[in-house]
């Protein structure tokens, strides 16, 4: 008796009871299926963001107040709170930054970062003010789509001007072109000069695309703060990083403390992120190993209903003549054709799903997700396929054929 | 002797009680041989059945089939065994569901070791069931078929492999009288073809197609005696010679 006539009798067998064959595999489907589907979204996410600043440069270097990399620190760690809610950074030190380092710093921009309520017609919208100078736009290479930038004139005047981001002008303005309209900032009018191309970033969080930016003296002077976000500089040469980094370090520990302020380059930046990122990947393969232990105890559940119509049936087939061996494999190919089977749909419905997402999500399916996925599940799916016949093999054809 | 056990006993364990279906039986019977084992309910007359046909093993004693000592076989020997050598019929006919007669008759052969497709199998499966009276019924599904249809399959199941004994523990007990006289009439042909039946049954019209009766109680035999009946008051072994 050669294998292949098993696997013609194990295939027959899965034909004759449809429903019960597909309740096995859904179990397989939904593991595979979520577990690539749950972890193409981590990786795609941290792949997405990678190339983000990869797109942005790395020749910027920043200067933040109190330690963000540090033990209490953390974007958005409580210590970082508290550092941010009292001016540390003034832009004095900014100005003798650039002066004490022409030699390696071409241009910067100091950042500052206010709420206010912006109002265009009967659109109202709650914005981050993001106010900057106005070599902003080369420093962050963000030209003007439509309108201009303002100039250096008008920030050292504090005009009362703005531009908008790209998503933040169609939602105020629609379809009307917002150059040269006046926008309602906390009640206050505001000509807006321009609106910036689109630049992207930011899950659900604050994004540029969103920002209203201001000329920095404009908003020290009507928005009653002096509270300084943080310094952006461009360096010259990307080469020269490491000694920039040093030249800032030193002209700035003239009046803050070591400990008040922190200068990092992107790459420091990106590591964090990544690691952050790192971790949603992984709290998403958990998410996606629940859901496989899930799929296998469906499968499992099915493989149990299934066990005493299987052992008459095994009772049966033994009282004919078939040997315990026969039965195993017979039970065997029907489970790995199961459980292939089924992983290979799940595959393909993650792969649609990630395909489905990509308008609106990066989601990237990796072959580890693959190959752990359909490891797993085949695994789950082998065992307790096989495990009842093993049990049924066992008995003697008359205990098995009258199994309860 | 074809079939002969000696000191055949089966005892049940179920929790702290022992239940002695069988209680140290011995006898033969004779290749072409037609008994009927009858006895009330609860007398071991299933037990006796399942082995002495290898689907059950014994607790002690000997069975010998064709002089071979078989109750010492190990698991793959008693597979053969049963394949090859012997036929079973169940009352509940023990049909695999949503499978044709055609293929629920080419079972035995695959374990045989035709082929899961084999076109010789599919031929004989069909000639057995042309032969029972399905040849119009190849394709139905058990669901499809009346008791005593589904009981005919099971019959050519049984037979496929042209099997030294049947046995058949009431066959026709979950038929009706029509359908049972089918069943009785099939088997009484099949017995004058020269095949040895083994049949168990508590109906006395049933046991009288039989030409040996043995009666069973408390795991025991009571009595085991020729039928007297028309045609046959002479002793087995003439009949048996007129028979063939
Ligand atoms: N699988 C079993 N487990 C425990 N007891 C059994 C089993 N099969 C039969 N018996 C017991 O063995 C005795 C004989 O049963 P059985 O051979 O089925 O009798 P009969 O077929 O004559 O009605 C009965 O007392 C029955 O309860
Ligand atoms: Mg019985």
């Amino acid at each position: 008796m050669t294998v292949a006539s098993v696997a013609k009798l194990a295939f027959k067998s899965i034909m004759l009871n449809k429903s019960r064959s597909f309740l096995t595999m859904l179990g397989v489907i939904i593991g595979v299926g979520s577990v690539v589907l749950l972890t193409s979204i981590g990786t795609g996410l941290q792949a997405y963001v990678t190339d983000q600043f990869a797109s942005l440069g790395s020749n910027i270097l920043y200067v933040v107040p109190g330690n963000p990399f540090g033990e209490n620190g953390g974007f958005g760690g409580e210590q970082a709170m508290i550092e941010s809610t009292r001016p540390i950074l003034k832009r004095s030190y900014f100005n003798q930054v650039l002066r004490n380092n022409r030699d390696l710093i071409k241009d910067g921009t100091v950042t500052a970062i206010n709420v206010a309520e912006a109002k265009y017609g009967k659109e109202t919208k709650k914005v981050t003010l993001y106010s900057i100078m106005s070599s902003y736009e080369t420093v962050y290479s963000s030209p003007a789509e439509k309108g201009r930038w303002f100039t250096d004139a008008e920030e050292e005047k504090a005009e009362r001007v703005v531009l908008l981001g790209k998503k933040i002008a169609e939602e105020l303005f629609g379809q009307v072109d917002p150059v040269n309209k006046r926008v309602l900032l906390n009640g206050q009018g505001y000509t807006v000069l321009g609106v910036l191309g689109e630049k992207g970033g930011g899950f659900g969080g604050p994004s540029f695309d969103n920002y209203v930016y201001m000329p920095l003296e404009t908003s020290f002077k009507y928005f009653d703060t002096e509270l300084v976000d943080s310094f952006i500089f461009e360096v010259r040469d990307k080469e020269q990083i490491k000694e920039s980094t040093l030249a800032i370090e030193k002209t700035m520990s003239k009046y803050l403390d070591e400990d008040e302020f922190t200068v990092f380059d992107q790459t420091q930046l990106l590591t964090t992120i990544n690691s952050i990122l790192g971790m949603l990947t992984v709290g998403l393969g958990g998410i996606a190993a629940i859901s496989l232990v899930v799929g296998g105890i469906g499968i499992m559940n099915i493989m149990l209903v299934a066990v005493t119509e299987r052992t008459r049936e095994i009772g049966l087939r033994k009282a004919l003549g078939a040997t315990p061996n026969l039965i195993l494999l017979q039970f065997l190919i029907e489970a790995a054709l199961l459980s292939v089977l089924g992983g290979l749909i799940g595959l393909l419905i993650a792969y649609l799903g990630s395909l489905a997402l990509q308008p609106y999500f990066p989601a990237k399916v990796t072959l580890e997700a693959v190959i752990l996925a359909f490891g797993v599940s085949t695994v789950v799916g082998l065992v307790f396929g096989v495990a009842p016949a093993r049990r049924a093999a066992k008995l003697s054809p008359i205990e098995a054929l009258r199994y309860e | 002797m074809l079939l002969e056990l000696k000191h055949v006993s089966k005892t049940y364990e179920i929790g702290d009680t022992v239940i002695r279906a069988l209680d140290e039986i011995s006898l033969g019977v004779a290749e072409k041989e037609f008994v009927a084992i009858m006895g009330p309910s609860g007398s071991g007359k299933s037990t006796f059945l399942q082995v002495a046909s290898m689907l059950a093993e014994p607790s002690s004693g000997e069975i010998f089939l064709s002089g071979q000592e078989v109750s010492s076989y190990n698991e793959i020997q008693r597979a053969h065994l049963r394949n090859k050598q012997i036929g079973f019929v169940f009352q509940s006919f023990n049909l695999l569901a949503r499978t044709s007669a055609l293929e629920n008759v080419m079972l035995p052969l695959f374990y045989a070791g035709y082929g899961a497709d084999s076109s010789e199998a599919r031929e004989k499966a069909k000639v057995m069931l042309e032969r029972v009276g399905l040849g119009n019924r190849l394709n139905n599904t058990p669901a499809q078929l009346s008791g005593g249809q589904q009981q005919r399959v099971a019959i050519a199941r049984a037979l496929i492999n042209d099997p030294t004994i049947i046995f058949a523990d009431e066959p026709t007990g979950n038929l009706d009288s029509k359908s049972g006289e089918d069943i009785k009439q099939i088997l009484r042909e099949l017995n004058q073809e020269g095949k040895t039946i083994i049949m168990v049954t508590h109906e006395d019209d049933v046991a009288a197609i039989a030409k040996r009766q043995i009666v069973f109680r408390d795991g025991k035999v009571l009595s085991d005696s020729a039928v007297h009946h028309k045609s046959s008051t002479t002793s087995k072994a003439k009949k048996q010679k007129g028979r063939s």
